[in-house]
């Protein structure tokens, strides 16, 4: 099947001025008579659905929070880029676009990349609009800060909290429509299946018209019907079980929409983020992640000679080795993600890790704290040395911070074109859940600019489009496509509920996820992606053998939410590692051992994978098929990825 | 190290639930208290019980999810001060303690089940004018607006609140006050909160009260187990607010 990307044609920077005046628009007056169902309340999800709303739109959202201003954004530290060249440092939508292509190792696309960089400056207006307290300078203007991967200042922050300051303020947009009563808020609801219709009117002949949920306080499965369908769910991180993000973060809404026809897009391109609180035990539910900002600071070191075991402060200068100021002097300890996950494995590989099982490498402050004073330290990263000395019960203004990498965030996701669209019509995928803007490997501070950016200033124009060039008849839940999924999800709840083995799903997520970590983590290898797909099937024939479910489904019942959700990554995870087994070359956050350059860096192979990856769903135990899109690139140079 | 914990269970809503006390063996300082929980739960499923519910999510003390009266204290803020439950550490116990471990109680909180409680009335006081009404689109350039270091700070301040109700758990009149006044004073230190000042403080505490949340008399518990540390100074702005909103 050929992907239609519908990317505008003209010069780049004019494509996304010009697409929003020839899209169609919906009469202000005949808004209302579109529902949106939003799923998901973090950035992506709270911004679109309140600004659905501000627009007429009659708007549902769903969280599987108690409150929508829970969801995992909120967990964002460091902050959000924007191209406002406030720093007088010479940036500009060029750069950030250049940047950002760069970063992801040329592999996504050109048109999406610049749209994000041009509305990077809107966002940040518009979260000063709501009152977002961002970092400001003494004469009262906006300050900036530096994140791995760029060398100008365009970083906004607000403390160590950006996250939860930016999704405050479009949970408070959301909060404002839900008292005017634009929007139907369903907290506590999560997602278990989409509801795609069959409709003669549509060239593709097919809609998706709505969702089937559970309440997950007393159990009950319930249809919703609506125009269109945003998915704002999130990443899959979890699937490596210890990952940064929050428990509830889980793959069960796009994985279905997958199951239901969505493709999904490049799933090998997952990131690992280098500065996280390591591991400390088999007891550990999730890792934390210390904000990239340190890097501005901090310097990376670990002993020269593997197996010293000397306390850091007896190990002089000229037998520590800084190897990301070593390998990478213009970039130091600011080299983006990928690139300082790897150098830390390697430095552990050969035995020089610190700390307990040696998976560990410093992250010092001492030559900061002599510059600056242990004041300015503690004004800039106060929270997050409190945060680590509570974690690990040592004190990082007198020892050195011990890092190592943790999946943190996923490139990969559903595919969509450039109106944010997947190939099934009327469903739309936006911030995380998409695969759209960071390619192989996402910079810092781009998480929280793209969430916003298709929330705020993508989406609302472009389902607009869509509802005023499409017809539709009205449908309600009595459409037996409803009845259907609601009766396959009552069945497969019952199934999990009665099967009654030895195993915690817990226990079998955490094995999926140490398997996983090994063979399709940091690094990969043909050997050990054919191990893991061979290890697969065995563990989720264990899961639906043997996993124990105990209480009922007909009140809350978390252990029956997790089963669930362990059961779409089990099915997941196989395509995960497909894909990675697909793309014979190095990219980004994908490193394939056998496709290195002689220095150890990434090594693309344009010829043959300079394409996006979607994968189509073909039926229970049937292989998936690879539809290919392929990227063109007009306005950057391909050129093997530098940060020397 | 070996504890025994006192632990909250209540079916539902309408069950009047009861303390019940289980063994936890072999637990290690390094784990954070709701990992030894977690502990717990699969021991229970692995026996054929029903798990404890309990709230968590980012496990970073940000989300504002977790809500355990720990020894009659929320987020354990004797052990610890600063941090919600996610982030206390069993290092902070001993071998052999006994540890109770309750839901927030409140009026306006009822209890779901077991330690989970409806906080929902939190998100209604927020929707009834904790914002500033500004649609997408049109906002002028961000440094239009110079606004002082120190209102920045004070504002951020006050914005660092993660609403997750341990000032309503700590406070003997169950008062929301800490919470409310903590976003009133975000947005009225700003001057782009100053156009609805008057109306969103009064709409705020009209929807406080509707709730069921008690008035403050001034001990200062919810400030002493605030996992942000908010200042009760807050309140006295708010206060301030309020009536300025009448005159």
């Amino acid at each position: 099947m050929i992907l239609d990307s519908k990317i505008p044609s003209g010069p780049l920077a004019e494509k996304w001025d010009k697409h929003k005046f020839e899209m169609k628009l919906v009469n202000s007056a005949n808004k209302r008579r579109y529902n949106v169902i939003v799923v998901g309340s973090g950035l992506a999800g709270a911004s679109a659905a309140a600004s659905l709303a501000e627009m007429g739109y009659s708007v549902q959202c769903f969280c599987v929070q108690d409150s929508p201003r829970r969801a995992h954004s909120i967990a964002a530290q460091g902050g959000i880029n924007a191209a406002k060249n406030y720093a007088n440092d010479g940036d500009s939508a060029q750069r950030l676009f250049y940047d950002t292509i760069k970063g992801g190792d040329f592999r996504s696309r050109e048109a999406n990349v610049y749209r994000l960089a041009q509305v990077s400056a809107n966002i940040i207006d518009q979260c000063v609009a709501q009152g977002v307290p961002f970092a400001r300078e003494y004469g009262g203007l906006l300050t900036n800060r530096s994140f791995g991967g760029a060398l100008v200042s365009r970083t906004f922050y607000a403390r160590g909290q950006t996250g939860q300051q930016l999704l405050l303020g479009a949970y408070q947009a959301l909060s404002r429509q839900i008292g005017l009563g634009k929007i139907k808020m369903f907290p506590r609801t999560e997602m278990l299946d989409l509801v795609v219709l069959e409709d003669p009117c549509l060239p593709a002949g097919r809609q998706a018209r709505g969702i089937v949920t559970r309440n997950l306080v007393t159990g009950k499965i319930e249809s919703h019907a609506a125009a269109a369908v945003v998915l704002a769910t999130g990443g899959y991180s979890n699937v490596y079980f210890l990952s940064t993000n929050a428990r509830a973060c889980n793959t069960t809404a796009i994985w279905r929409a997958h199951k239901k026809g969505a493709f999904f897009a490049n799933p090998c391109y997952t990131q690992i983020h280098p500065t996280c609180i390591p591991q400390a035990g088999d007891h550990q539910s999730k890792l934390t992640l210390m904000s990239e900002s340190l890097r501005n600071d901090g310097r990376v070191w670990v002993p020269k000679n593997a197996g010293d075991k000397r306390s850091p402060d007896q190990i002089p200068e000229s037998e520590r080795d800084y190897y990301l100021e070593r390998k990478y002097p213009t970039y130091g300890n600011l080299a983006p993600r990928d690139i300082s996950s790897r150098a830390a494995k390697r430095v552990c590989d050969e035995g020089r890790g610190v700390g307990p099982g040696g998976r560990g490498v410093y992250l010092d402050f001492t030559d900061a704290t002599q510059r600056l004073g242990e004041k300015a330290i503690k004004e800039r990263y106060g929270n997050l040395f409190d945060m680590y000395e509570r974690i690990t019960g040592e004190n990082p203004y007198q020892v050195p911070m011990r890092i190592y990498p943790a999946p943190h965030y996923t490139m990969g996701g559903l595919w969509v074109d450039y109106n944010l669209m997947s190939n099934l019509p009327g469903l739309f995928v936006i911030g995380e859940a998409n695969f759209s803007d960071h390619g192989a490997n996402r910079l810092g501070a781009s998480a929280l600019m793209q969430g916003l950016a298709d929330g705020y200033f993508i989406l609302p124009y472009t389902i607009g489009q869509y509802f005023a060039s499409m017809k539709r008849d009205p449908v309600t839940t009595d459409h037996p496509e409803f009845k259907k999924a609601e009766e396959a999800i009552a069945s497969q709840i019952s199934k999990l509920m009665s099967i009654h083995g030895k195993r915690t799903a817990l226990s079998l997520h955490r094995e999926l996820g140490k398997l996983i970590w090994d063979d399709c983590g940091m690094t990969r290898t043909e050997a050990s992606l054919k191990n893991a797909l061979h290890r697969i099937p065995e563990l989720r024939d264990e899961f639906w053998g043997n996993v124990d479910v105990t209480g009922t489904s007909g009140d809350l019942n978390q252990a029956l939410e997790h089963t669930g959700r362990v059961a779409d990554y089990l099915e997941f995870v196989e395509l995960l590692c497909q894909d990675a087994l697909h793309r014979n070359e190095s990219c980004g956050g994908h490193f394939r051992e056998e496709f290195q350059t002689k220095e150890g860096e990434a090594k693309r192979d344009d010829a043959n994978y300079s394409h996006v990856a979607a994968w189509e769903y073909a039926g229970e135990g049937k292989p998936e098929v690879l539809n290919k899109e392929p990227l063109l690139f007009e306005n950057v140079h391909l050129q093997q990825r530098s940060y020397r | 190290m070996d504890l025994t914990l006192r632990i909250w269970r209540q079916k539902n809503a309408q069950d009047p639930g009861k303390l019940v006390s289980y063994e936890a063996k072999d637990i290690s300082s390094d784990m954070s208290f709701l990992e030894m929980l977690d502990v717990i739960n699969e021991q229970l499923i692995e026996k054929g019980e029903e798990a404890i519910a309990f709230d968590s999510d980012c496990r970073e003390g940000i989300c504002g999810m977790c809500s355990l009266v720990i020894n009659g204290v929320p987020h354990g803020a004797q052990f610890q001060k600063g941090t919600a439950t996610c982030q206390l550490h069993m290092r902070k116990f001993k071998d052999g303690d006994v540890i109770t471990i309750e839901p927030w109680r409140a009026k306006a909180f009822p209890v779901i089940k077991d330690l989970v409680c409806n906080r929902s009335a939190f998100d209604r006081v927020i929707q009834a004018g904790g914002f500033i009404s500004v649609n997408t689109g049109g906002a002028p350039d961000a440094n239009v607006i110079p606004i002082a270091k120190h209102d920045a700070d004070r504002a951020m301040d006050a914005a660092a609140c993660i609403g997750c109700g341990a000032c309503v758990a700590a406070c003997k009149n169950a008062s929301a006050m800490l919470f409310v006044a903590a976003k009133v004073s975000h947005l009225a230190q700003l001057p782009q909160g100053q156009m609805e000042a008057k109306d969103r403080v009064r709409k705020m505490v009209v929807q406080m009260d509707a709730e069921g949340f008690g008035n403050c008399s001034n001990q200062l518990e919810c400030q002493a187990v605030c996992p942000k540390e908010i200042s009760v100074d807050f309140i006295a702005q708010m206060n301030r607010e309020y009536l300025k909103s009448s005159v």
